[in-house]
């Protein structure tokens, strides 16, 4: 068992460094990865030095353009906004990405046993059709009723509305993917490769980890991306239910929709969480274009 | 114009108000936007304002109010009173005399038996009528002639003007309505779409929850009136868009309820397309404090009145709460023209309102630290005052609205400076004002410290708005959280005073009575009010003969409006 | 092929069944209330009551009953009575789907609702991929290419821009600043000539701009990735071997290929679209289905809510259908059996 173990860890590790070298050499990846870098330390580490409390209303510098004070202006209740974005960044991230790994995770899981297992097929679709049809505001109203309070208890405040969004988002926005994933799928099982494993008595898992996984992959990654998005923006719609986080605790969907109506007066209030959530968007999907080129097991030929 | 001294003098007085002598028709079409869209078109079975205000451009009343609150007579020769013999000397009977001169849009007469059964309709009890408060204690109403309608009360009523007055009781036909009564009254799509009315518009389409479109009546009782031909009440959006399609876009001439921040209003305005205008009713912007323990620890107890709050009811604490509001800034931020700072919560009608309370109109900090030192609360090492354990630390909760928002983050920082730490909730309005007794997050039960919301009153008599607050209107379990005193207030001297408003029939002596209510209600601290709330409207620079109104129905002159060519 | 879709339809009725039965439970312990937009000085007895007129006393299971009664077959026989201009039974005392806010049958609402809906929404849909097709296809077949940077920096700047956002710079634009567009969207205007055909257009462009960029952004991205994955196949250096025109090639191999998650993506999403367009249909005052539905859910009108969302189930679960049956026609080797 272990004399065998140790080639296999061997082969591993050198494959790794392909995947690694790969990626590196796709210039979109290594400038997303860049970006989506800067922008987490900027919000990890631009409060302490940008030190301004976002919450604070500087009542009288309402409505502000940039200034040295305010280096990004005030909203209307003088509130600084370099220092709401820099602030909301952190939990916009956070629930972005957490929330889309949740989702894809979940709709990868459902789509490749679906598509895979044919008996599966029918009731997981079933289910798929059920959380597709479900009322999203009615559901969260609920979701608020059985589980607010008791997560604030448990939690408290902000690690139980954290992980309340979380869970909201990545269970309501899971069905696309798993019935895309599952198509796909659908296609590979029958193809000559996975047909020749299945006769040589190749297990299932190993057929789907080796076989099925890397082709699905690009599917994922666009579904990742367009996920982070939509995962932030609906953070922001949370918020107006009562279900996210109190309304003087910035986030960028918050801002953007907040800023809305103050766009002629104001323009920085949209443009600049916007902006934000933009560039978050387009680093996520570069550094999935590169993953999705670094593991294709077909890639290199073109 | 022998027709024209026929008319009643108030018509003839708002006609010489706007001065324009327009034919019937003669200004083309009339847009209405109000963000709200109409539902239904039958107010007794409305579900918001927005439909009243609809209907009010088909239906009259006996009486509305005007823009300064004083009635007046619509389809009535006079209002009855007990100097001229309409009221009885005892309180208990009114008498309203018909014109004989007022025909429904489908050109039969109205008659007292219309009127009679508009009030049958309402206090049917099984017709689910929301306007059913107004016709409490009415005992009978019967038609004593054609014109004549009586209205008896089983009590002694000093101000008798309930049923059939102001847009939420209107006079509906009894023809088109008999057999809609009790749980029927559901059933009648096509009459509570198109209801016949008396008002100077008809219903010539209705899209539910989208547009009504409307027509002069053609038997409307002033022939030149209204001035425009067709009428579109166009429905949904947000406040903002509204306020932009009549002031920066001109695609419509009026948009109602605009509560946006002044400076986009104001920037909107500046396009100079149209006019902001407002009104002040009795509405008050308050802050309700929970005077029994919100604590969840409670269990089913929790927010009844068996466990005071463990420092609201200290009323150096209330006091220093309200003292630490700067409401200038509340108004400026969030209300502008629309605002003013109010210490009382009955602002208006101007002969109640107290002057006891003016102390709150600056805000003292000092002042309010003070108070807190003195009553022994300290400061603990995170800042927030605390004593024998309990930390100064409140749960403040109010609806989803930008406006409301704002107001909360504002209020937390005036309060961190007086060592008060303060965790925000917001509601979505419609659980909020629900009255679900499932719900943890409706105003009634009242899972927080404080909550914030506006409370005001139909017509010009507060007695029933100040009746709120006795001890038996406490919501709880045991009522299935039915009941309007949120704040859990309950006070023997107060009861005995809603007591005697009941008996006195004299308006000072009622004045009297209202202001000491008002003070008793501040003073102990139930209720922090914090801005006296305008209504704000939007009307195109063309539009002439808007008055504001916020008494009655936005639209209840909507006859006299002229566009100026 | 036809043995599965027979035999799937079969199956949709339980699942649906199920599906509404969960919807109104949703519906029924969501804590929003009918009379919450009523004015605040009606008093809390009144407000009681008006519950009870609703019916909203009774339990659960009992409404639930009730519903089904009159969706499955008080409904039908209404929709027969109204096309044969027979009357079946006693069709006066029948009570039909009624909405507690506007008293009248919910189905009527949404037949009302139903053109502008379609025509807004459904066409910024079908423009959205009809422009999602070639952006995908050629920026996956010139891959890094300026045009696929290109595509791709507007889809994904337009997919997470929301359109709460974008809906209100085009109004800020074209209607406030240029004056070019109207901003509120008459559902009462009516086609009948030239002149009016234009003032219908003028009123739906920016609606269906907006949606057809958010539509075609999701569209075109799931396509380019899918055509990557097909370019590299063997299949494909074989056609080309065998001297296959490259446009062919692509057009008939590659793309039918690469359909599979495509067609998905438009299958769920139309459905979707229709329903979930409210922001743009609330933002231009359309008032569609969306923004019915919507006002329903803010009145906690459970009556018009539960039909609304059950017809869109009914639309999921056959839109799904429609896209297993294309997998099959798309590529032969899908088999269902």
């Amino acid at each position: 068992m272990t004399d065998q173990a140790i080639p296999g860890r061997r082969r591993a590790a050198t494959r790794r460094a392909a995947l690694v070298s790969r990626f590196l050499s796709h210039r979109g990846a290594v400038a997303g990865l860049m970006v989506l870098t800067a922008i987490v330390l900027l919000v990890l580490l631009g409060p302490l030095v940008h030190t301004v409390d976002p919450q604070y209303l500087d009542y009288l510098d309402k409505n502000h353009g940039a200034s040295w004070k305010h280096p990004l202006g005030t909203d209307n209740l003088g509130r600084d906004l370099l220092a709401q974005v820099l602030r909301g960044g952190r939990v916009s991230l956070a629930v972005g990405v957490t929330a889309m790994l949740l989702s894809i995770a979940l709709g990868t899981i459902v789509g490749v046993l679906a598509g895979f297992f044919r008996w599966l097929d029918g009731p997981l679709m079933r289910l798929v059709d059920l959380f597709l049809a479900l009322p999203l505001l009615p559901l969260l109203l609920v979701v608020i009723l059985l589980f607010r309070d008791t997560l604030r208890a448990a939690f408290g405040p902000e690690i139980g509305i954290f992980i309340l969004i979380v869970a909201v988002i990545g269970i309501t926005s899971w069905m696309q993917t798993a019935r895309i994933v599952r198509g796909e799928v659908l296609a590979l099982r029958e193809q000559e490769y996975v047909l020749a494993a299945r006769s040589i008595g190749t297990r299932p898992r190993r057929i789907i980890t080796r076989h099925i996984l890397p082709n699905v992959l690009s599917p994922i990654m666009v579904s990742a991306a367009l996920g982070v998005a939509n995962a932030i923006l609906l953070e922001s719609a949370l918020s107006f239910l009562g279900l996210g986080f109190p309304s003087d605790f910035p986030t960028w969907g918050r801002l953007l929709f907040d800023g809305v109506n103050f766009m002629t007066l104001t323009p920085g209030r949209v443009i600049w969480p916007g902006l934000a959530i933009s560039l978050t968007v387009l680093s996520v999907n570069y550094i999935g274009d590169g993953l999705r080129d670094a593991m294709d097991p077909r890639a290199g030929g073109r | 114009m022998g027709l024209k001294i026929f008319l009643g003098s108030a018509a003839a007085l708002s006609m010489a108000a706007t001065g324009a002598l327009a034919e019937r028709g003669s200004d083309g079409q009339l847009n209405l936007l109000y963000w709200q869209a109409a539902s239904i078109l039958n107010p007794y079975l409305s579900g918001g304002t927005k439909d009243l205000e609809a209907s009010s451009m088909i239906l009259d009343p006996l009486a509305n109010y005007d823009e300064a609150g004083n009635m007046v007579p619509v389809l009535v020769t006079e209002i009855p009173t007990v100097e001229n013999g309409g009221v009885s000397e005892d309180l208990r009977t009114i008498t309203w005399k018909l014109r004989n001169d007022i025909v429904w849009s489908d050109g039969t007469p109205l008659t007292a038996a219309d009127v009679k059964f508009s009030a049958e309709y309402c206090m049917h009890p099984e017709g689910g009528c929301n306007s059913a408060a107004k016709f409490t204690d009415v005992e009978s109403v019967e038609a004593l002639d054609d014109q004549t309608v009586k209205i008896t009360f089983s009590v002694a009523k000093p101000f008798p003007y309930g049923p059939l007055v102001g847009a939420m009781s209107p006079v509906i036909q009894m023809a088109q309505f008999k057999d809609c009564m009790g749980a029927k009254a559901p059933e009648c799509t096509e009459a509570n779409f198109n209801p016949i009315g008396t008002g100077p518009f008809k219903v010539t389409e209705f899209k539910p929850n989208d547009v009504v479109v409307l027509e002069a009546n053609e038997n409307y009782r002033d022939p030149d009136k209204p001035a425009f031909a067709t009428a579109v009440f166009k429905g949904g959006g947000d406040a903002a868009s509204a306020a932009r399609a009549v002031l920066e876009t001109g695609e419509f001439d009026y948009a109602w309820n605009l509560q946006v921040e002044p400076e986009i209003l104001a920037g909107m305005e500046a396009a100079g397309k149209g006019v902001v205008v407002s009104s002040f009713g009795p509405a008050v912007e308050r802050l309700v404090m929970n005077l029994s323990n919100p604590d969840p620890a409670l269990g089913d107890e929790r927010s009844t009145v068996a466990h005071p709050h463990p420092f609201l009811t200290d009323q150096a604490v209330s006091r220093a709460l309200s003292l630490a509001i700067d409401r200038q800034i509340l108004v400026d931020a969030g209300y502008g023209s629309a605002g003013k700072v109010t210490c009382n919560v009955l602002p208006a009608p101007d002969m109640m309102v107290s002057t006891a309370n003016d102390w709150c109109q600056t805000a003292d900090v000092d002042e309010a630290n003070r108070l807190l030192d003195e009553a022994g609360w300290v400061r603990g090492a995170d800042g927030v005052r605390e004593k024998d354990g309990v930390r100064l630390s409140i749960l403040f909760q109010t609806s989803v609205n930008s406006v409301r928002q704002g107001t909360q983050a504002l209020i937390k920082q005036m309060w961190q400076s007086i060592g008060v730490e303060t965790e925000l909730r917001s509601v979505d309005a419609s659980v909020f004002f629900g009255s679900d007794p499932a719900s943890p997050d409706t105003i009634q039960k009242f899972y927080a410290d404080v909550e914030m919301y506006t409370n005001t009153f139909d017509g010009t008599d507060p007695e029933k708005y100040m009746a709120n607050w006795q001890c038996d209107e406490v919501p709880s379990p045991a009522n299935q959280w039915v009941g309007s005193n949120n704040p859990r207030f309950c006070n023997d001297e107060y009861d005995a005073l809603v007591a005697e408003m009941g008996k006195t029939a004299s308006l000072e002596k009622r004045a009297e009575l209202a202001k000491r209510m008002n003070d008793v209600l501040v003073s102990e601290g139930a209720f922090i009010p914090l801005v006296h709330r305008g209504d704000v409207s939007a009307h195109a620079a063309s539009i002439e003969g808007v008055r504001m109104n916020s008494w009655d129905s936005e639209l209840w002159n909507i006859e006299d409006w002229t566009r100026v060519k | 092929m036809l043995n599965y879709a027979l035999r799937r339809l079969l199956f949709a009725v339980p699942t649906l069944l199920a599906i509404s039965f969960i919807i109104f439970a949703i519906l029924d312990l969501a804590p929003n209330d009918p009379t919450g937009s009523l004015p605040i000085t009606i008093p809390a007895d009144v407000r009681a009551n008006i519950r009870h007129q609703l019916g909203l006393d009774q339990p659960m299971p009992v409404r639930y009953m009730k519903w089904c009664l009159q969706f499955f077959w008080h409904e039908p026989l209404a929709l027969i009575e109204q096309w044969t201009g027979l009357s079946i039974g006693d069709s006066e005392t029948r009570l039909r789907v009624t909405s507690w806010s506007t008293r009248s049958p919910v189905v009527d609402l949404i037949v009302e609702r139903f053109p502008q809906t379609l025509w807004v929404i459904g066409m910024a849909y079908v423009i959205g991929v009809l422009i999602a097709l070639p952006i995908g296809v050629i920026s996956a077949y010139r891959q890094y290419s300026w045009f696929d940077q290109l595509g791709t920096f507007v889809s994904m700047v337009g997919f997470s821009v929301p359109t709460f956002f974008t809906g209100l710079l085009l109004i800020v634009i074209f209607s406030v600043q240029l004056q070019w567009l109207p901003s509120v969207y008459d559902t009462n205007h009516k086609v009948t000539d030239w002149a009016s055909f234009w003032v219908q257009v003028r009123q739906m462009l920016m609606p269906v701009a907006v949606l057809a960029l958010y539509n075609a952004a999701q569209i075109s991205r799931y396509l380019r990735a899918s055509m990557l994955d097909n370019l590299d196949q063997d299949y494909v250096r074989t056609a080309r071997a065998k001297g296959l025109r490259e446009r062919s090639v692509v057009a008939i191999h590659v793309l039918r290929n690469s359909l599979i998650p495509v067609v998905t993506v438009i299958a769920l999403g139309f459905p979707q679209a229709l329903g979930g367009a409210v922001i743009t249909e609330q933002i231009f005052r359309i008032n569609g289905i969306g923004q019915l539905l919507i006002q329903g859910i803010h009145s906690a009108d459970i009556p018009l809510v539960q039909t609304i969302t059950f017809l869109f189930a009914i639309m999921i679960v056959l839109f799904n259908l429609i896209a297993d049956l294309l997998y099959g026609v798309l590529d032969p080797r899908v088999r269902y059996d």
